[in-house]
């Protein structure tokens, strides 16, 4: 049985985790900073001008960034769980991720003077994907966990081989989306940052206004819709946040798996399935763990920049492997 | 209080139920018993706007039920269906609450007088003592009256039931049963449900539906309609029906499928 208070307090400790993280993530790289120095530059006037520049220009960004992006995918996962009512849901497995990606990278490649429309490229592509999913794997009694995975093969293998299509149709102009197709953070700064912020904050009020629709859904359709909601819209609004938030995650920092699958099945364990703690705590949770991911893959294999993406494949899948062991689905 | 009148369902392009009326009077327990796939459950899913009907009308409360909005319904009537899942770690408390939920605006909390109300469908389901243990650790006959007690939360004038027992093994049958009568004699709720045992139906419903092939085959009192004929010709069963005194409703035996 999981309390309530209990909850409260491991979300907040998770906030808490992640905000020490984040100063200690600013310190780390191939110039090492002290906390006290960060902590002067940021709320005070610091004297060295170097310090500033890299804390400003690069490493502040670029962990605000892994934070925001990590919080989009992981209540996006929350939220298609939600909808779908299955633990599997995820925008990667479902091949929401790669719907997007295929769209971005079709503006990236072949059309590079439409850059501006890329978030909006990034949605459609993973709405077209979200509803070839609900199309193949909805049945009158609901969604089957073998079903997402089978329709999410199937999406995920489509938009492979058109981004594969693309890659070799446009090789000469690659280079430049090989870091974004990892899902790499590198050399991501203000700008990619100021594009994701207003979107999160958006998505992210959205997601708190969906809690108590999310908490129905879950009791099953015949309930929550005697419970005089309208199961449909329910679903369909929150799938079109749940793609908003890892669209524009997709369309600044490329594809990024597992963090909306594992995060909140982490969170779960921790705070039970009640929205009101789950929500948030699969956002400060996601906030850490791809700050984790990110600055472990710009540190540990320094001067490499492993993407995050990539550290996030290697850990997500033995975690995947170990819930399907669990029989957690 | 609650008319279904000549209403008809079809589902792809079959026809399930055929211009199919029957009225309940405030107060009343109703059951629609008939074999499997004679459309009992179908008739009841749309009369609770679960899944819909093509023509006729239903009046609930002197309105009829299409111009009402989900949530005007859903403070009027509820409906539980046969198995219910809730998450495993929600308590019966929180499960009780969401009954509340219709009578919510979606930003609206709930206050102190929904909280009353929760807490008297606890006690009226007897489930004060288990309100903080997760319902999905209750045993059958438990967690059926949790999802009873979400319903009574509503604050419903009708209660719907699908088959509510046919999970059950018999002693959670007849606790679940014997809730409902309770309501119904406490508060005057007012209950259809649709029943698989004939006995069951004939203890505890004032009135029964007997439907057949999605048509209404017979409408009346537990006396009238629990007939050996009616047996044969709905479940080509020969039975002998006793008529209990204490009870003042007939038993039925089953004794052997006519050939």
């Amino acid at each position: 049985m999981i309390n309530t208070s209990r909850s409260r307090i491991v979300v907040i400790v998770t906030v808490l985790l992640a905000l020490v993280a984040a100063i200690i993530a600013i310190g780390l790289g191939s110039v090492f900073i002290p906390v006290s120095d960060i902590l002067s530059t940021i709320f005070g006037s610091s004297s060295k001008a170097v310090n500033a520049t890299i804390i400003w220009d690069i490493r502040l960004p670029r962990v605000l960034l892994a934070m925001i992006i990590g919080a989009n995918i992981a209540i996006s996962g929350a939220l298609l769980q939600a909808v779908m009512g299955n633990p599997l849901a995820d925008p990667g497995l479902t091949g929401v991720t790669s719907g997007a990606a295929a769209c971005v990278l079709v503006i990236m490649l072949a059309a590079p003077q439409y850059t501006e429309f890329i978030p909006i490229a990034a949605f459609v592509g993973g709405l077209i994907a979200a509803g070839i999913v609900y199309a193949l794997a909805w049945r009158r009694t609901g969604i089957s966990p073998i079903t997402i995975i089978l329709s999410g093969v199937a999406v995920n293998a489509l938009c492979g081989g058109l981004i594969g299509l693309l890659t070799i149709m446009y090789s000469d102009r690659l280079p430049a989306a090989v870091q974004w197709l990892n899902g790499s953070l590198a050399a991501k700064g203000n700008n990619a940052l100021m594009m994701v912020f207003p979107y999160a904050i958006a998505g992210w009020i959205l997601s708190f206004f969906a809690i108590r629709k999310a908490n129905i859904i879950r009791l099953g359709d015949q309930v929550a819709s005697n419970l005089g909601e309208n199961v449909n819209r329910i679903r369909i609004l929150l799938s079109l946040l749940a793609v908003f938030l890892a669209a524009i995650s997709v369309a600044a920092i490329g594809m990024i798996g597992f963090v909306g699958l594992v995060v909140p099945h982490m969170a779960r364990l921790l705070v039970g399935s009640d929205y009101k703690y789950l929500l948030p705590m699969s956002m400060a949770l996601g906030a850490l763990v791809l700050l984790i991911a990110d600055t472990g893959g710009r540190t540990l294999f320094a001067p490499l920049d492993i993407p995050a993406g990539i550290l996030m494949a290697v850990i997500g899948g033995p975690y995947f492997l170990y819930l399907m062991r669990k029989k957690a689905f | 209080m609650f008319t279904v009148d000549s209403i008809s369902i079809r589902y792809e392009q079959k026809s399930v139920i055929n211009n199919f009326s029957f009225s309940v009077k405030k107060g009343e327990i109703v059951s629609i018993i008939g074999p499997n796939g004679s459309g009992k459950s179908t008739l009841l899913k749309a009369v609770s706007r679960l899944i819909p009907y093509h023509t006729g009308t239903v009046i609930l409360d002197g309105t009829d039920l299409k111009t009402m909005s989900a949530k005007q319904v859903a403070r009027k009537m509820c409906m539980l269906s046969q198995k219910n899942q809730a998450p495993s770690d929600m308590t019966v408390i929180d499960l009780v609450s969401y009954g509340r939920y219709p009578h919510k605006k979606w930003f609206e909390r709930l206050n102190q007088e929904d909280m009353d109300i929760v807490h008297w469908a606890l006690e009226k389901t007897h489930l004060m003592e288990y309100k903080d243990r997760a319902v999905a650790s209750l045993s059958g006959g438990e967690s059926q009256r949790a999802w009873i007690a979400m319903a009574l939360a509503q604050r419903p004038l009708i209660m719907l039931l699908d088959e509510p027992t046919t999970y059950l093994d018999i002693s959670h049958q007849h606790e679940v049963l014997e809730l409902v009568r309770e309501l119904n004699q406490d508060m005057g709720m007012t209950v259809v449900m649709v029943l698989h045992d004939l006995n069951q139906a004939s203890t505890y419903s004032d009135s029964i539906v007997v439907v057949q092939a999605g048509e209404k085959a017979m409408y009346g009192t537990p006396n009238e309609v629990m007939t050996t004929d009616m047996i044969r010709d709905i479940y080509r069963m020969d039975a002998e029906v006793q008529y209990v005194p204490t009870e003042k409703k007939p038993r039925i035996h089953l004794l052997s499928t006519v050939r």
